[in-house]
């Protein structure tokens, strides 16, 4: 068993530590005030080409394996978790479904400027009535003289109308099932397409600069070739897709956790009560102790879940335990460095106030904890 | 034109601790990275290959790991990378480091503008470029924030205490660069990949260079490092809380007391 990062993943980590701390962290807190998209950024990063680390080269791509690719977002997600899931809902989701799933031709006109960060993707599965239970989807898709029609609503959609937003894959029903179940396939909507439209951004608790909306697709035709993949084959691709993207929310999550562990430990020892550090008290360092621990855990976690993937190996348990894990100790690491932090804490001024609203979703996107129990529940058997 | 640029790694100074103890560093876990003025000096070399076409090929005497920072400097759009690694160099002091180095530039061959940083951020010394240059005999300006070049020389700004002043230089010439001068670009995630995956790091020894070897390592290093030490902290300054009429005063006059001004 080897723990050690080769020197090009260290040398990618490095990369990412420097960036996200001269170019990212600095205009973190007015990104939050403001909830403007972070443009000058994502077009630095795609320069970098860190929008289209794991896909290969002759796609557009760097070509790393999933493990850099997830480190890179850890540090990313730690300076501002509204560029980490920026970049992760760009890569983890449609640039990795186009990968997968998308023919040679959808791969050299959509995957490779994805993978560049020429332009931005986003995923549309969620709709109102269709959460958790992605079987419920309600949007259409019929074939009509050769196009696709697609109608219907999809709902927290991130990346999809920003000036630089290109396309949206979403999942569409095409039918039904022998077993009287909804028959699901995915389509490639191009932004500009003519009855697709996108609400205003939504005002959200956190991940405030990451642009996420509401999509309605009014009679919007798209042509035949835009069909992902099999007809039918949605339901499979995007459950394959989201096994993948768990390992980059727990990469996210831990990035958040770490920052929150960062802050609280400096601040305890710098915040001095009853004449000394308050991190010499056991009250607070025992929180600190905890948080340490359980982001070492969750890191390892997810280290091996995309180990696993980048070896050929089944990963969906772990892939899920790392994101059920690593989301949920975001939630308490944030917690604890809102407490540590005391009423500074609960300033806005402070970087811990930002990181406890931005936390929050980490147990609910991209499949809530309970969802996550329940995946991890199959998979021993129950 | 070709341009060559030494850099050094160094450990990362910003996270090195210090061992209460023995009051030595302690090396084991610290990142190390490409010395900051190296990379100025690199930024240089790649905004001029921008503007005159041409190649930069970058230079290192260090230990096997040195490795990294080469490959860094290959990610960042470096055409070509030098180690110079073998025990006989270990333990150089500026002038051997020097020396040795200018024995490599002699093998590269022809070159337009060597390229240094001011100075380390562990020895702190600024002596290795101008000794290089005085090695290969070419012209030197040092502490340089601005460049150019102009027709077949090089025109630079160099920046002193309590004056800047423009030299103007034949090529070849040896110029050493400071932080002012620019502010170097991030390797990117494709260059990384490239630096790893398709480039090489040449890796040259004692026997490669046509090489003196009284005058390297150790035994050919005329100086010698006599006492590491943790300087003394400054005491408390003190605070005149007069009237500041008064206080200017009593500045000036123990400024003159102690004849400072």
């Amino acid at each position: 068993m080897d723990f050690n990062l080769s020197s090009e993943q260290k040398a990618m980590q490095k990369l990412c530590i420097e960036f996200a701390e001269n170019e990212i962290a600095p205009k973190a807190q007015e990104m939050d005030r403001t909830g403007e998209f972070p443009y000058e950024i994502i077009k630095k990063m795609a320069k970098l080409g860190l929008m289209g680390l794991p896909i290969p080269k002759k796609y557009g791509g760097v070509g790393t394996d999933y493990l850099t690719y997830v480190i890179a977002l850890e540090e990313i997600s730690k300076a501002d978790a509204s560029v980490g899931i920026t970049m992760s809902a760009h890569i983890s989701l449609p640039c990795s479904t186009l990968y997968d799933f998308g023919t040679e031709e959808q791969k050299q006109k959509w995957l490779v400027p994805l993978a560049q960060g020429k332009i931005l993707g986003a995923f549309g599965l969620t709709e109102p009535s269709a959460g958790s239970d992605a079987g419920a989807t309600q949007t259409t898709a019929e074939l009509i003289d050769e196009k696709w029609v697609i109608n219907g609503s999809k709902c927290f959609i991130t990346n999809s109308g920003t000036d630089i937003s290109g396309l949206v894959i979403v999942t569409a029903v095409t039918g039904k099932r022998e077993d009287g179940r909804s028959e699901i396939s995915n389509f490639i909507i191009p932004r500009e397409t003519e009855g697709y439209s996108q609400g205003p951004k939504y005002a959200k608790m956190g991940w405030r600069a990451a642009d996420t909306r509401e999509l309605i697709f009014s009679d919007c035709k798209i042509p035949k070739e835009n069909l992902l993949g099999d007809l039918g084959s949605g339901f499979r691709q995007f459950l394959q897709v989201l096994d993948a993207a768990r390992i980059s929310m727990a990469a996210l999550s831990v990035g958040v956790a770490q920052a929150c562990l960062d802050a609280s430990l400096k601040y305890a020892k710098e915040r001095i009560q009853f004449g000394r550090p308050i991190s010499k008290f056991q009250a607070i360092s025992f929180k600190l102790a905890d948080m340490a621990t359980e982001i070492e855990l969750a890191r390892l976690m997810y280290y091996k879940a995309a180990w696993l993937k980048d070896n050929g190996k089944p990963y969906t348990k772990e892939a899920t335990m790392a994101k059920l894990f690593a989301s949920e100790i975001s939630v308490k690491c944030a917690n604890e460095a809102v407490q540590i932090h005391g009423g500074y804490g609960f300033m806005d001024d402070f970087d811990v106030s930002r990181y406890y609203r931005d936390v929050k979703v980490n147990t609910i996107g991209e499949g809530t904890s309970e969802i996550q129990r329940i995946v991890i529940a199959r998979q021993l058997g129950c | 034109m070709r341009f060559i640029v030494c850099i050094k790694q160094v450990p990362d100074t910003t996270s090195v601790k210090i061992d209460k103890r023995t009051g030595r560093l302690i090396r084991e876990g610290i990142p190390t990275i490409i010395n900051p003025e190296d990379k100025n000096a690199l930024e240089a070399a790649l905004s001029l290959k921008e503007k005159y076409e041409g190649e930069i090929i970058v230079i290192s005497m260090g230990p096997p790991q040195a490795d990294e920072a080469l490959r860094e400097a290959l990610a960042m759009g470096a055409d070509r990378a030098i180690l110079l690694t073998d025990r006989a160099f270990a333990g150089a002091d500026t002038m051997a480091t020097a020396y040795s180095l200018g024995s490599a530039v002699k093998k590269i061959g022809e070159y337009d503008l060597i390229l240094c940083g001011r100075q380390a951020i562990d020895g702190d010394t600024a002596q290795v470029g101008p000794q290089l240059a005085e090695f290969l005999k070419v012209p030197q300006i040092t502490y340089v924030s601005e460049l150019n070049i102009e027709e077949n020389k090089v025109v630079a700004i160099q920046e002193l205490e309590d004056k800047r002043v423009r030299w103007e230089a034949s090529l070849p010439a040896l110029l050493t660069i400071t932080s002012e001068a620019n502010k170097p670009r991030y390797p990117s995630a494709y260059g990384i990949m490239d630096a790893y995956r398709e480039k090489e790091v040449e890796t040259w020894e004692k026997k490669h260079l046509d090489i003196d070897e009284e005058r390297i390592g150790l035994e050919g290093s005329p100086t010698s490092v006599k006492r590491i030490f943790s300087p003394e902290p400054k005491g408390k300054g003190e605070i005149i809380k007069e009237e500041p009429k008064e206080s200017a005063e009593i500045l000036f006059n123990r400024l003159r007391a102690k004849n400072i001004i």
